[in-house]
């Protein structure tokens, strides 16, 4: 298990040194809201009918956005070789460092979504199933972006295939996301769709760390 | 293990085959390494020096032939296999706003048990010790390759794989090199070393690539 402490720690470091791609994605994430009062146009009551789908495919394509970083710059610095020949197994590795991505991805989104949800004129009682959502769902998409990570590296245009790639796998996450905010705005029951993005975490992280692993064996053959 | 030596042990290939993107680089390839032992593999550009080390690292799988440590087949548990291995190839493995140290310590924590008590020795060992607080983004070529080869001493493993390991070094990290690897077989290790000029180690078995190449294609030969 130590294996995962230290790899989850260096790319915690690694993070905080390379703000970069953090302050990328949440730069992303308040411009591309922020986006669509323009577009849109003022009136509260649409924006506040569409502020759950909003915040949630911004944020979705923001986690997006750093993920393609997630195994290659290990891959392309030899890091990765090293790593698999540290005798940690390597779904534990991929483990680590999709713990890493979450928390400097996943995390500040979900700090960012309350700050940026007054532009949507999102309800009240819209704040409290979001964070839920937000916390069960951003995880997922973080496991299941890092098997499309894992399989565009050494691609040409990685960033561009990993999109088409993952996109589509993240609906899910999306439908039962939006929902859950839907539900909150409308005096609806938030329980139900909470436990199906608790039961697609689940899912995920029992699967995607070893189709990772399969991937990450394959890239460095 | 440590200070007191290696235990007893056999790497040894048999039958292995290479394919790659749809040619044979080799075929029917054999070596057999124990405590101490050294063998240094020769060879064209291209004939699969590169390939058959990776290979020995468990990193890629043969298309035919088995690898055994002690007479187990090594793909058996790669993570074990990867564990008693270290490799040192053409990307250094390093973070470029890590220091040297810290570059250094996260091996011997992942590897190891946790404690960095030799990577000041390691460092010494390259004369890298001016260097150990620097980030590596701003290390020579040479100093990164240096790092890299330092990095084999922070925790004992019994088997070294060495790409090309004299290369971009200068006459003193070139002995310096030799005295690791001196070292390193004095107490049981085996190492294995693609050279292209002189390799660092006098003595040692001699494995030539290229002989084991099935039908090189003609223009392969002039370009060597």
């Amino acid at each position: 298990m130590s294996g995962f402490g230290v790899i989850l720690a260096r790319d915690l470091k690694l993070a905080l040194r390379q703000s970069g791609d953090s302050l990328t994605a949440i730069g992303f994430f308040a411009i591309a809201t922020v986006l669509f009062p323009f577009g849109v146009g003022p009136e509260s009551e649409i924006l506040a009918r569409i502020s759950g789908g909003v915040l949630w495919v911004t944020a979705l394509l923001a986690s997006l956005l750093s993920l393609e970083r997630v195994f290659a710059t290990d891959f392309e610095d030899g890091t990765l070789d090293q790593l698999l020949l540290s005798g940690t197994p390597v779904s534990l590795i991929v483990l680590a460092k999709v713990v890493a991505h979450w928390a400097t991805t996943g995390i500040p989104l979900i700090i960012a979504a309350p700050i940026l949800a007054p532009t949507l004129h999102l309800p009240a009682s819209g704040y409290g199933p979001l964070l839920a959502a937000l916390a069960l769902g951003t995880p997922t998409l973080s496991l299941i972006g890092a098997v499309g990570a894992a399989l565009v590296l050494g691609a040409r245009r990685g960033g561009v295939l990993l999109s088409l790639l993952v996109l589509p796998l993240y609906v899910p996450v999306l439908i039962f996301g939006t929902a859950a905010v839907e539900a909150g705005i409308t005096d609806m029951a938030v329980r139900p769709p909470l436990l199906v993005l608790a039961g697609m975490f689940v899912l995920a992280l029992t699967m995607a760390p070893f189709a990772t692993a399969v991937a990450l064996r394959q890239a460095a053959q | 293990m440590g200070a007191e030596g290696f235990e007893q042990a056999t790497f040894s290939g048999t039958g292995l085959a290479c394919r790659r993107g749809g040619r044979t680089v080799f075929a029917d390839l054999a070596f057999n390494l124990e405590n101490g032992g050294a063998l240094v593999l020769r060879g064209a550009n291209g004939s699969g020096k590169t390939t058959l080390l990776r290979l020995m690292a468990g990193l890629s799988v043969p298309t035919a032939g088995q690898l055994a440590w002690n007479g187990t087949d090594a793909f058996d548990d790669p993570d074990a296999h990867g564990a008693r291995t270290r490799f040192v190839g053409h990307l250094d493995g390093l973070k470029p706003s890590m220091t040297a140290a810290e570059n250094l310590a996260f091996a011997a924590q992942l590897w190891g048990d946790g404690t960095a008590a030799r990577v000041g020795g390691a460092l010494e060992a390259f004369g890298l010790g001016r260097l150990a607080e620097l980030p590596v983004r701003v290390l020579s070529a040479g100093q990164r390759h240096r790092l890299a080869l330092a990095r084999l001493m922070v925790v004992p493993a019994p088997l070294w794989l060495l790409d090309e390991p004299g290369n971009a070094l200068d006459d003193d990290s070139q002995r310096a090199l030799a005295r690791v690897i001196a070292d390193h077989r004095a107490r049981g290790g085996m190492i294995v070393v693609a050279a292209h000029g002189a390799a660092p180690m006098s003595d040692g078995m001699t494995l030539d690539v290229s002989s084991f190449a099935a039908a090189i294609p003609p223009h392969w030969s002039d370009a060597a």
